[in-house]
């Protein structure tokens, strides 16, 4: 089963370094990883998305606990979360195709970020099913390029991560 | 007022009780040492290869409880402290590891020396720091240390740039350690001891498995308390071995692959274990899947993610076994568990450990055992890897506090003299014995020099099987045999100390061995003693790979042993 994990991480040079190599280590496979600053000054969330199942997962996350520069680290899976993930995706056109695909683009809420005489490139955000239907749907037209950020994550309501742990 | 890196760095090194460290130096480590003579409270002691510096390191913060240093230069300096860190890492040693590395303007360019000692080492430190502003060199010290020697204990390396060595900073005092995302818990869950205590009153068959966190929380009197007011047997793993007094009548001694038959019989028969400072390593559980079928699992580690990770647990407790003991036994109820125990006596006298000979054949068991009665046990055993460790473990009655020092969890052989070292530095006034195999000595033997160098007074008895015996122990069990590379051409270990100004002497018959180890115990100095033992003495009993650890193979009988 896939589980979304979510750390606090100092933002010094090599953590990611760290944390990677400590999935690595335990044969882990990484699905996803996404990391950017957090509100607190010098911290970054990382929203980390692996298989394995849950006396592993529980394992690698008292693992990942035991890093001096992992402030915090829970598996939200069983939580009420929130999760996203944005892509970019240049989808071929021609002038019979393009407002076709511009109308899925529509239906899916996605934005045309880009467009050229062959091509259209499409930013959609949403969580893994609305991105994979989308694709599924431009994979007829042609897929030149796709770029995936990975899953993050918060849990919903008012607590903050790092006021519940 | 301004100070230079190495300034700090040799300050700081007081500061923290590092005032003893084992290193060699090199280009990279130039104005480190230039520094030095500023600080006589500071002793170098210089070995011969640095994997020696991390051993010894590792030898002497099992002795005195704090972190042992070793320093290296970049590059192949660096490198060669890596088997002895990733043996602290498994041992649950502190020590620090100061690398030097090329000047920050080279880093990244595959300069000369130039190696990531801090990629290379991730997975084997607890922590570790490159050090890119002489500013943050006294924070970077001070938490090294406390990381190292909080918790459970581990490695910390600091790689340390020339030129930051040599850089000129405002050095100013250093506040508390602000680690936010470093935490341990000491003091048990007082709802996890409830109801561990409430197990173990209703146990009938409980048994004690202590292991080496034992002796680094130093929780000796705690465990022993608990043993005796509850009547539980204790057995214990390698590196607990000396938790436990080894002549009290409730220590039914070690359990696991080379463990004592009857230790195993205690875990595989036991209703209840509690677990402390241990870790399920698979030379001590045999099979996990078989491992203590009857058994209620509780397992007492600080270091949570241990919890689980090889075994089920029932009642898990997370903290400081000294803590936690102590913890329990103000509310354990006073116990018999008479049947219990006389059920162990009699397999204690059942499956008494034994060696093959006779005759008059000089038997490794023997010299450990003279070893033994020569100290009154009143020494610091130190052991390489292989057969010699296990029978170092079982020959010897280890009646002093954490007075067995061996590479456990790594298993490396060439520990043995750097270690002890090590030991004799940290315990100079205690008699250290360093029990070598004639294998594992020559991975390290040039450490010699360094004993000679500092008078450093290390008995050291070599076993020597002229085989890498445990090997060729599996060899002759499980590939009918075929003594593939196990035997050994070895030069004259008397004459090569001897070329070291360390006497020694070559002992080849029993009635030699108590008179050696007396001759050993009188000289003032170093010594060396080459025990010529029977070449294809084995390792009894043995629970073999993949089996449960119910299935003991014992000695064969001697007429079985003799037909050999
Ligand atoms: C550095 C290292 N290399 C190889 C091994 C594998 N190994 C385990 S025991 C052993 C034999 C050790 O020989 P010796 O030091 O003579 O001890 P003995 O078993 O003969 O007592 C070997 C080669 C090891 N543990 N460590
Ligand atoms: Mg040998």
């Amino acid at each position: 089963m896939k589980h979304t994990l979510v750390a606090l991480v100092e933002n010094k040079p090599g953590v990611l370094n760290r944390v990677a190599s400590l999935f690595r280590r335990r044969a882990f496979n990484i699905e996803s990883i996404a990391v950017g600053h957090s509100e607190q000054p010098g911290l970054s969330r990382m929203t980390v998305v692996v298989n394995g199942d849950s006396a592993r997962i529980e394992q690698v996350r008292k693992q990942l606990d035991k890093l001096i520069n992992v402030v915090r680290v829970s598996d939200i899976t069983a939580e009420d979360i929130v999760t996203r993930e944005l892509a970019l995706i240049k989808v071929k056109t021609t002038t019979a195709t393009r407002s076709e695909v511009i109308q899925i683009v529509d239906i899916f809420r996605a934005n045309i970020v880009d467009v050229a005489p062959d091509s259209l490139t499409v930013e959609v955000t949403g969580d893994e099913n609305k991105l994979e239907s989308l694709l599924e749907l431009l994979r007829g037209f042609g897929v030149t390029e796709i770029n995936r950020t990975g899953r993050i994550a918060l849990t919903r309501g008012g607590t903050a991560q790092a006021n519940r742990l | 007022m301004k100070k230079t890196g190495s300034q700090i760095l040799c300050e700081s090194l007081i500061k923290e009780g590092g005032e003893v460290f084992f290193g060699i130096l090199g280009g990279a480590l130039l104005p480190l040492y230039d520094t030095l003579p500023q600080y006589p409270q500071l002793r170098h002691i210089l070995v011969r290869h640095e994997q020696g510096a991390a051993h010894a390191a590792d030898g002497y913060a099992r002795v005195t409880h704090k972190a042992g240093v070793c320093i290296a230069t970049s590059g192949p300096g660096a490198t060669n402290l890596v088997t002895g860190i990733a043996n602290a890492y498994m041992d649950s040693s502190p020590i620090i590891a100061i690398t030097g590395q090329v000047a920050r303007p080279f880093i990244g360019k595959d300069a000369f020396q130039e190696t990531d000692i801090t990629g290379i080492t991730l997975p084997i430190t607890k922590h570790n720091y490159l050090v890119t502003d002489a500013a943050e060199l006294a924070r970077t010290v001070k938490e090294a240390f406390y990381i190292a020697q909080t918790g459970r204990p581990g490695p910390v390396l600091i790689d340390l740039p020339k030129d930051v060595q040599q850089e000129e900073v405002e050095f100013a005092e250093l506040g508390e350690v602000d680690l936010p995302g470093y935490r341990f818990v000491s003091r048990g869950h007082s709802v996890q001891i409830k109801k561990a205590v409430g197990r173990i009153n209703k146990a009938e068959r409980p048994v004690i498995i202590a292991g080496r966190g034992i002796v680094i929380s130093q929780a000796y009197n705690e465990l022993k308390e608990l043993a005796e007011k509850a009547q539980i047997p204790v057995v214990s793993t390698l590196l607990g071995i000396s938790s436990f007094p080894g002549d009290h009548i409730l220590n039914f001694g070690m359990i696991g692959m080379h463990g004592l038959a009857y230790a195993n019989m205690a875990v595989q028969n036991a209703d209840l274990i509690i677990a402390t400072g241990m870790r399920f390593d698979d030379r001590a559980t045999a099979n996990t899947k078989q491992f203590a079928p009857q058994a209620l699992i509780i397992h007492v580690d600080i270091d949570p993610a241990e919890i689980g990770k090889n075994i089920p647990v029932d009642i898990p407790i997370v903290g400081d076994a000294k803590n936690v003991l102590k913890a329990m036994n103000k509310q354990i109820e006073r116990g018999e568990h008479l049947d219990w125990l006389t059920q162990l006596d009699q397999w204690r006298r059942e499956h008494p450990l034994v060696e093959s000979g006779q005759g008059d054949e000089l038997l490794p068991g023997y010299v450990i055992h003279q070893i033994h009665e020569i100290t009154q046990g009143d020494s610091i055993i130190v052991t390489g890897v292989g057969q010699h460790q296990m029978w170092a473990a079982q020959h010897f009655l280890y009646t002093r506090p954490n007075s067995l020092i061996s590479s456990g969890g790594l298993g490396t052989m060439g520990f043995e003299l750097p270690a002890a070292m090590g030991a004799k530095v940290g315990q100079p006034e205690e008699t250290v014995w360093c029990i070598a195999g004639d294998g594992g000595f020559q991975m390290t033997v040039q450490e010699l020099g360094t004993i000679a160098q500092e008078h450093l007074a290390v008995k050291i008895a070599i076993i020597n099987n002229g085989y890498l015996g445990m090997v060729r122990q599996w060899q002759e069990f499980f590939y009918e045999r075929r003594y593939v590379d196990t035997k050994l051409w070895n030069p004259d270990f008397v004459k090569i100390a001897e070329a070291y100004d360390i006497p020694g002497i070559k002992v080849k018959s029993r009635e030699e061995v108590t008179p050696a180890i007396q001759k050993a115990m009188d000289y003032p100095g170093p010594f060396l003693i080459d025990f010529v033992v029977e070449p294809e003495e084995n390792v009894y009993p043995m629970v073999q790979p993949g089996e449960s650890l119910s299935r003991i193979l014992e000695r064969p009988k001697p007429e079985m042993a003799s037909s050999r």
